[in-house]
Formats: structure tokens, C-alpha cells, sequence
């Protein structure tokens, strides 16, 4: 146990907890004005909703002891049972248990909320709520524990620093199976109106980079060595922003806000597998790799005509797949803990192969459970909301809220009274 | 009584604002609008994919006058909102029926 180490991750955690609702800004500012709060409300339901499933069943899924070859864990710490708050666990020697499962409950809770992207602006809440809770059991905890929980990926050497395929390629790829589920929004892609704030996209933007150190280089599990992923994170972001810019300038002759935003981000996605196991110099290249394919990868949605509302898969899948693959060719040897071998530049180009496994498994899997799961929650509770409410806005129809009033005209017809309960959509002042 | 409206860019306002207080008018109402003339929209660029705006923001200048004052009104503003390229905008000039002032409860001329 380590007093440092222990303060390090808790700090870290919070930082990572910090990224949802930076996600919730930046993917609210992308949306019209009508849908703004629905958005936000599906990263904020997630802090609720995600840690609850994760005390209950989530944590000892992901990262119980090993059952049924690697498949899956379990036995023990359902409701944290046996997860102690003084003595290390399993997976990290000097922080106290209970400090890594709330590190990884941050996880847990951000990358459901990566897929709403996907789906903004034409989804019902209940369908929603329903959706992320199944899939974070069935789908996000098997996915961790292949991975991190000593399930049958890490075993095989597979190398995930902090998430590019348990987070960003397992959400990417949900992101596009609900994408198409779900069809396109009502008039795109020709009478979709652009981003409604696009300073508020660019604060979640910069939220998400700051709360992204908290993810790479906590992820390190102590104080030391924490540092090269700190830098290589920053420098990934950079280096993509860069790429971002270059590519637009080249294409449209200008350079955009929200551009250099999504830059930034597919940065951070890209060298997230990669923090802890590449040098700054390959951070770079995997960033700038990463601003430039994710770019391009982007209006690939236009050609396949799938309603991606948000770029889930242009930025996560695309940007979560270039990341994966490059650490398995800049991975080196020194920083490899996992067998020591390293990557492609160290000699080992198997190491391409075992990603390229790690990679595969994950899309596999995380695309057809996601597709059991939305089929289940569309016959039971529905996802798509009637055209009625998707024109009106999803604000207003499921949350009897408006983001934006420019005067308090909508108060004057009488004082706010008490609703009674039970009413699906209560009868406001007006009616 | 008159009311002059005028539909202007909004980086004029000021110059419009300064004009009109030059000639002695007492008051106006201003309002962010959106609008398309001969000018027509302009594109916007979010990650790539080119959005075709047809509103483009104006800002529309209300001022009430009596009617002798209604040509030098017109002529102020037509003056200080003026760049000479496209997109100034548009001034109209319609019949008030009746103004009244809601503090004191005059009508007509004093209530300007």
C-alpha cells in the first residue's frame, strides 16, 4: 500500500469522473437547441445510473475472479462483497481496492454515454436508460474483463493501456449497430440545421482533454511512471489537432472551431491503448494518424448513409482502431509489462496480429450483443420517439424543460404549482 | 404618426443608433433578426459537411415619428446603415394609428 499511490487514483478518478459531463457539453453544443438537455441528460443519467448497475453486478462482471475460461468474471464482489477499503485487491498491490473499482466505475460510466452520440435527437429516455443498463452488463463488464479483469485477451498479450478497445472501439462499434437500427433522423442529411453552440462543444472538448489525464495516466495504477502517459497523452491531442487543421485547410480553405475541437478528441482516443507503451515522438504520429483518417473517416456516414448524429464511429471506432493498431507497431519493448516483447519497431510484428485479434473479438462481440439488446428494448419499451415529438423536440416532449428562454414570458400565465404525479407528460401553465 | 422600420446589418447599428440620436430622435426598439434578400445565405462548414444558411443575422430598427420628421428619419438612416455593397437592407415606412405613452397616459404627439 502506498499513500501516494492511493491519493494519485482517487484524483484520477475524479478526473475521469469530470469527462461525462464534458462529453454531455460537447455533444449537447453539436445538437439543435430543441434537443440540447436531452443530450446532456444522456451522459449526466449515466453518473446515476451506471454506478448503481457497477455496485451491484457491474464491478464483479468485469472484474471478479475468472469464470468460464476468461469469458467472463463473477463470484464475488456483487454489491462489493469482499471489496476492501484498507487492503489492495487483485489487479493493483499498492492502492487500496475499493480505489481501483471506483476508477474503473468511471470508465464504466463514460462509455455508455460515448454511444448517445450515436442517437441523439430521435431516441426515447426510458428506451435509453434501459439500453445502457443491459449493455453495460452484457456488453462494457465482459469486454473489461477480457482485457483488464485477467479474462482471455490480456492473457493472449493483447495490449490496452487505458481503453482503446474496452472503451472506444466496444462504443464505436454500438454506436454504428444503433445508428443504423434506428434510422436517420427526420430530413437528414439535407434539412438537419448545424451545431447550436459551438463554444459550448469546444469547452466539453477541452473538459474531456483535461479529465483524459486522469484517464491515460491514472491508468498507469501508480504515481510512478505515470508521467510518460501524462505526456503522450497531451502530445496525441496535439499532434491531431494539428492533423485536423491541415486536412480542413486543404479541403475547405479554412481551418474550424469545432474541427480542431473533434481533433483534439479523436487524438485523445487514438493514443488512449497506446499512453503508457510508445515514446512521445510515436504519441505524435499516432495523433496526427489519427486527425487526419478520422477526418475522412467522418463522411463516410454520408456515403453508407447511416444517421451517425455525432461521429461515434468516425471519432471513437475509427480513431479507437488506428490507436489499437499503432501500439502494436510503436509498443516498446522496455514499456511492454505485459510479455516484454514490444512492437512492430521493436521487432515484433506479432504484436500487430495479437491487436488485430483484440480488435476483432471486440467488434464481434459488442456488435451483435448490442444488436440482441436494442431489439429486446425496442419490442419492450421502444426506441424511437413519434415524429411528433422529434420535430418538436425532444426537450420539451420528454423532459418538459427548454434550455434557452430569452424573456420569462412562459411564467406569466401563473405561479409553478405542484404537479401530481403518475402523468407521463404533465400539463404545464400552458397547457 | 409613423413608424419607421429599418433592416439593417448589425455591425451599422451603432452608426444607426449615433445618427438618429443626431437628429433628435428620442427613442427606438431594436430586434436580432434573420433575413434574406438579394444577398441570399452563406455556407457553413461543422466537420467537413457544408451547411447552405439562408438567414443570414440582421438587426431591425423600429422608431416612431411624427409625419414631417418621416423623410429625414428614412434619409438618416439610409445614410448611416449604408456600406454600397450587398446585404444593407431595407427601410419601410408604415402608418401608426394611434401611440400612446403607458406612464403618463398621453397620446399622439407628446407621446413620442
Amino acid at each position: 500500500m502506498d499513500t501516494g499511490d492511493t491519493a494519485f487514483i482517487l484524483v484520477a478518478s475524479a478526473l475521469v469522473m469530470f469527462m461525462t459531463p464534458g462529453l454531455a457539453l460537447f455533444y449537447g453544443g453539436l445538437v439543435r437547441q430543441k434537443n440540447v438537455l436531452s443530450t446532456i441528460m444522456h451522459s449526466f443519467v449515466a453518473l446515476g445510473v451506471i454506478s448503481i448497475v457497477w455496485f451491484v453486478a457491474g464491478y464483479a462482471l468485469g472484474f471478479g475472479p475468472d469464470r468460464w475460461g476468461g469469458l467472463i468474471g463473477g463470484g464475488d464482489y456483487y454489491g462489493l462483497a469482499g471489496v476492501s477499503f484498507t487492503e489492495p485487491g487483485p489487479f493493483a498491490s499498492s492502492i487500496p481496492h475499493g480505489g481501483y473499482m471506483v476508477f474503473q466505475l468511471m470508465f464504466a460510466i463514460i462509455t455508455p454515454a460515448l454511444i448517445s452520440g450515436a442517437f441523439a435527437e430521435r431516441i426515447k429516455f426510458g428506451g435509453y436508460v434501459a439500453f445502457i443498463v443491459l449493455w453495460s452488463l452484457f456488453v462494457y463488464s465482459p469486454i473489461a474483463h477480457w482485457v483488464w479483469g485477467g479474462g482471455w485477451l490480456g492473457g493472449r498479450g493483447v495490449l490496452d493501456f487505458a481503453g482503446g478497445t474496452v472503451v472506444h472501439i466496444n462504443a464505436g462499434v454500438a454506436a454504428l449497430a444503433f445508428a443504423i437500427y434506428l434510422g436517420k433522423r427526420k430530413g437528414w442529411p439535407k434539412d438537419v440545421a448545424p451545431p447550436h453552440n459551438v463554444p459550448m462543444t469546444v469547452l466539453g472538448a477541452a473538459i474531456l482533454w483535461f479529465g483524459w489525464f486522469g484517464f491515460n495516466a491514472g491508468s498507469q495504477l501508480t504515481a510512478e511512471g505515470a508521467a510518460l502517459p501524462f505526456v503522450t497523452t497531451h502530445l496525441g491531442a496535439a499532434a491531431a489537432v494539428v492533423g485536423w487543421a491541415l486536412v480542413e485547410k486543404i479541403k475547405h480553405g479554412r481551418v474550424t472551431t469545432v474541427g480542431v475541437a473533434t481533433g483534439a478528441v479523436a487524438g485523445l482516443v487514438a493514443i488512449t491503448p497506446a499512453a503508457g507503451f510508445v515514446l512521445p515522438w510515436a504519441a505524435m504520429i499516432i495523433g496526427f494518424v489519427a486527425g487526419i483518417v478520422c477526418y475522412l473517416a467522418i463522411n463516410l456516414k454520408f456515403r453508407f448513409g447511416y444517421d451517425d448524429s455525432l461521429d461515434v464511429v468516425g471519432v471513437h471506432l475509427v480513431g479507437g482502431m488506428i490507436g489499437a493498431l499503432l501500439t502494436g507497431v510503436f509498443a516498446e519493448a522496455s514499456l511492454d509489462f505485459l510479455d516484454g516483447s514490444g512492437g512492430g519497431v521493436a521487432g515484433a510484428w506479432g504484436q500487430v496480429g495479437d491487436q488485430l485479434i483484440g480488435i476483432g473479438a471486440t467488434i464481434g462481440f459488442s456488435l451483435v450483443v448490442s444488436l440482441l439488446i436494442l431489439v429486446v428494448v425496442d419490442k419492450t419499451i421502444g426506441l424511437r420517439v413519434g415524429d411528433e415529438d422529434e420535430v418538436g423536440g425532444l426537450d420539451l416532449a420528454l423532459h418538459s424543460e427548454s434550455a434557452y428562454s430569452t424573456a420569462d414570458v412562459s411564467t406569466t400565465a401563473g405561479a409553478p404549482s405542484p404537479v401530481s404525479g403518475g402523468q407521463d407528460r404533465p400539463a404545464g401553465p400552458l397547457g | 404618426m409613423k413608424l419607421v422600420t429599418a433592416i439593417v446589418k448589425p455591425f451599422k447599428l451603432e452608426d444607426v443608433k449615433e445618427a438618429l440620436r443626431g437628429i433628435g430622435v428620442q427613442g427606438m426598439t431594436v430586434t436580432e433578426t434573420r433575413g434574406f434578400g438579394r444577398q441570399r445565405g452563406h455556407t457553413e462548414i461543422y466537420r467537413g459537411a457544408e451547411y447552405q444558411v439562408d438567414f443570414v443575422p440582421k438587426v431591425k430598427v423600429e422608431v416612431l415619428c411624427d409625419d414631417d420628421q418621416v423623410s429625414q428619419v428614412v434619409e438618416t438612416i439610409m445614410k448611416s446603415a449604408r456600406t454600397e455593397k450587398i446585404g444593407d437592407g431595407k427601410i419601410y415606412v408604415t402608418t401608426a394609428e394611434q401611440v400612446h405613452r403607458i406612464r403618463t397616459g398621453e397620446a399622439g404627439r407628446d407621446a413620442l
